[in-house]
């Protein structure tokens, strides 16, 4: 029990964290953003009574001193209130990301899955049979773990979506169909996904199989593993119920820094294909000095984030059963 | 002492502890002798220098327009033009310094905070140390990307300066966690007792005596913050967050997919920067590998068939 209050305790602090943080980001902007924000949202029509008191609580710098500020800001957070956009003006930001938040996790997901089950048993297989194939593979997958994201969609954007004409070149879906659960539209959105997907789980594989082939190695010299393979146990289970499972919680464990690659690596690869998620609305925030939506995709992206590694950890505690008698 | 953490298991041409400088070179040269993929990294890597110091004397303005717009390759212009008909290989080449720079000045500071943070917190102990690595596993798990370009978008930078430095002030977390393991074992070993007891001050020995036997981890948590540094360099310049006007390769890119080189088939145009971001990557990974292997003896793959006697005058060396 020790261990699940120690990790609930640590992901608590660390949502306070990115909330802080997130508090003192426009302070980096110069002059007034409240200003900037509403001199612009009135190019575009009215912005709705009270805004300039809901912004600034937002961005954090309203009125009173640091500390009144970051009250009212932690109030409108709690409520959800995180303003309104300017490039979907005159949107709330909450909306904007209900809309786009799941097209970005269910990609990401999984993707980061496949990755992680195909990488993980290559670097398995590539740690115990030391295999000439699959060691000569290992220098491929390095030049891809060290490809940018952005780059590699590009490369199969080209091939397939302008030479070869086989996938659809940007987008989530086709336009023409309405969202839904209609057999078209998922067919659609699937054939939309191929490339994004096929980009970040190649742009993944590397790491994962590298991991898990140097832990299986450094297992496979274990006295308890020459101790199985002395007593005649067959090499499948050695390696499955031996080897592996103990090779592959470093793995587990280091999924939350990895996981922090996908999301940066992912959000970029988004624009390449004008993929419907958050990556490609921050870029849209961005180049619209939409500050208020900036803010909020950082935030979601961290809750998403931290959630997985909350979850990541939780099972960690349950293969691992030395994690849960620890101190 | 010192050439230890890099050649531990270097068996008979292991250089005894605190030799001097030839010995040191014939303990690295042995280690490169062991790790073909070190070597191959190190080529890379030498490459990529050179051309950025050399590079630039050999090319006019990369950014001068041609008539020759969107020229595929040709005996005149080696990698083409762009749609300005700017030459893509003096814009290849020119940006070579300015990614090399970010990627190595950045990750320099990253690497000074992580032994900051890391070390000093796994020297001082107590409090303070618990505090800082909650701090830096804070970090850990807050995506960096989103961060970065929210601040890039904020700070609105003319130079390469503020772009190094927020690179700089969120790469270090990763290499902290581990140096402060390392330091966290060290601390408690015979010879840091020895000189504990001996009145020695605190900073000497953490300079003298804990700092030499960390180096080739120090040396692969710099490199790993080099890679990341670039990656993330490259995705703010293809953003064109900065200065759209500062070359560098992901700045390439920006412009290449600006101008719609993708839909106009000029492969010529963004193949080349990213082929070079993801070479150098490859290099610097593979010293890391190479670093790995020598400080991790099983890790070493054994040569396949016909090297027979080969893996197993290796298997013995080894542990």
């Amino acid at each position: 029990m020790r261990y699940f209050t120690r990790k609930v305790g640590f992901y608590v602090l660390a949502l306070w964290g990115a909330v802080t943080l997130n508090f003192f980001l426009p302070r980096f902007i110069p002059g007034n953003p409240v200003e900037v924000l509403l001199a612009r949202m009135t190019e575009s029509g009215n912005p709705p009574p009270g805004e300039y008191k809901v912004l600034s609580s937002v961005l954090g710098i309203g009125g009173g001193n640091l500390l009144d500020q970051y009250w009212h800001y932690l109030r409108q957070l709690s409520r959800l209130n995180l303003g309104v956009s300017i490039t979907e003006f005159p949107t709330p930001v909450t909306h904007i990301l209900a809309q786009t938040l799941p097209w970005t996790i269910v990609l990401v997901g999984t993707a980061t899955v496949i990755a992680f089950l195909i990488g993980t048993t290559l670097g398995a297989l590539a740690g115990w049979r030391r295999s000439r194939f699959l060691n000569n593979l290992l220098p491929v997958t390095t030049f891809l773990t060290a490809t940018p994201y952005f780059w590699l969609a590009l490369v199969f954007l080209y091939i397939f979506g302008v030479v070869l004409h086989y996938l659809p070149l940007n987008g989530g879906y086709d336009p023409t169909l309405d969202i839904g659960w209609s057999s078209s539209f998922i067919v659609s959105a699937l054939q939309h996904s191929v490339l994004p997907g096929a980009t970040i789980v190649l742009a993944q594989l590397g790491g994962w199989m590298l991991s898990m082939r140097n832990m299986t190695l450094t297992t496979l010299s274990e006295d308890y593993v020459w101790a199985a393979e002395a007593k005649g146990i067959r090499p499948r289970r050695v390696l499955l119920g031996y080897a592996a499972r103990n090779a592959i919680l470093p793995s587990v464990t280091g999924f939350a820094i990895s996981l922090g690659f996908v999301v940066s690596g992912s959000i970029i690869m988004e624009i390449v294909f004008s993929y419907p998620g958050i990556g490609y609305t921050l870029l849209q925030a961005v180049q619209n000095d939409d500050y208020a939506l900036m803010q909020g995709i950082f935030l979601v992206i961290c809750l998403v984030v931290l959630g997985a590694n909350f979850l990541v950890d939780m099972l960690y505690g349950f293969i691992d059963p030395r994690t849960r008698q620890a101190r | 002492m010192t050439t230890t953490a890099i050649a531990p298991a270097a068996g008979a041409t292991e250089p005894r502890p605190g030799r001097g400088l030839s010995a040191r070179l014939h303990g690295a040269a042995g280690a490169l002798r062991r790790s073909p993929r070190m070597l191959v990294g190190l080529i890379i890597l030498l490459f990529f220098v050179l051309l950025a110091v050399f590079g630039p004397l050999f090319i006019h303005n990369p950014n001068a327009l041609g008539t020759e717009v969107l020229g595929r390759p040709s005996a005149k212009y080696w990698l083409g033009t762009t749609q300005e008909g700017q030459n893509v290989l003096y814009q290849v080449i020119a940006a070579t310094g300015p990614t090399l720079e970010v990627g190595f000045v950045a990750g320099g500071i990253s690497t000074v905070l992580s032994l900051l943070i890391g070390v000093g917190g796994a020297f001082i102990g107590g409090i303070s140390d618990e505090a800082l690595n909650l701090f830096t596993n804070v970090i850990l798990v807050i995506p960096v990307m989103p961060l970065v370009i929210v601040i890039s978008a904020y700070v609105q930078a003319k130079s390469l300066l503020p772009t190094i430095i927020i690179i700089a002030f969120t790469g270090w977390a990763g290499t902290a966690r581990v140096l402060r393991a390392l330091a966290l074992s060290m601390r408690s070993r015979d010879y840091i007792l020895a000189a504990r007891v001996s009145g020695e001050r605190p900073w000497r020995i953490v300079v003298v005596e804990l700092l030499p036997n960390m180096t080739a981890f120090i040396v692969s948590g710099f490199i790993f913050t080099v890679i990341f540094a670039i990656l993330t360099q490259a995705g703010l310049a293809f953003l064109g967050l900065g200065n759209t006007n500062l070359l560098s390769w992901g700045n390439m890119l920006y412009w290449a997919q600006a101008d719609q080189a993708l839909t106009s088939g000029a492969w010529w145009w963004f193949a080349p920067p990213g082929l070079c971001i993801a070479l150098l990557g490859t290099g610097l990974s593979l010293v890391n590998f190479g670093l790995d292997e020598v400080l991790n003896p099983r890790l070493r793959s054994v040569r396949p068939v016909g090297g027979r006697t080969k893996a197993r005058r290796q298997a013995a060396g080894s542990p």
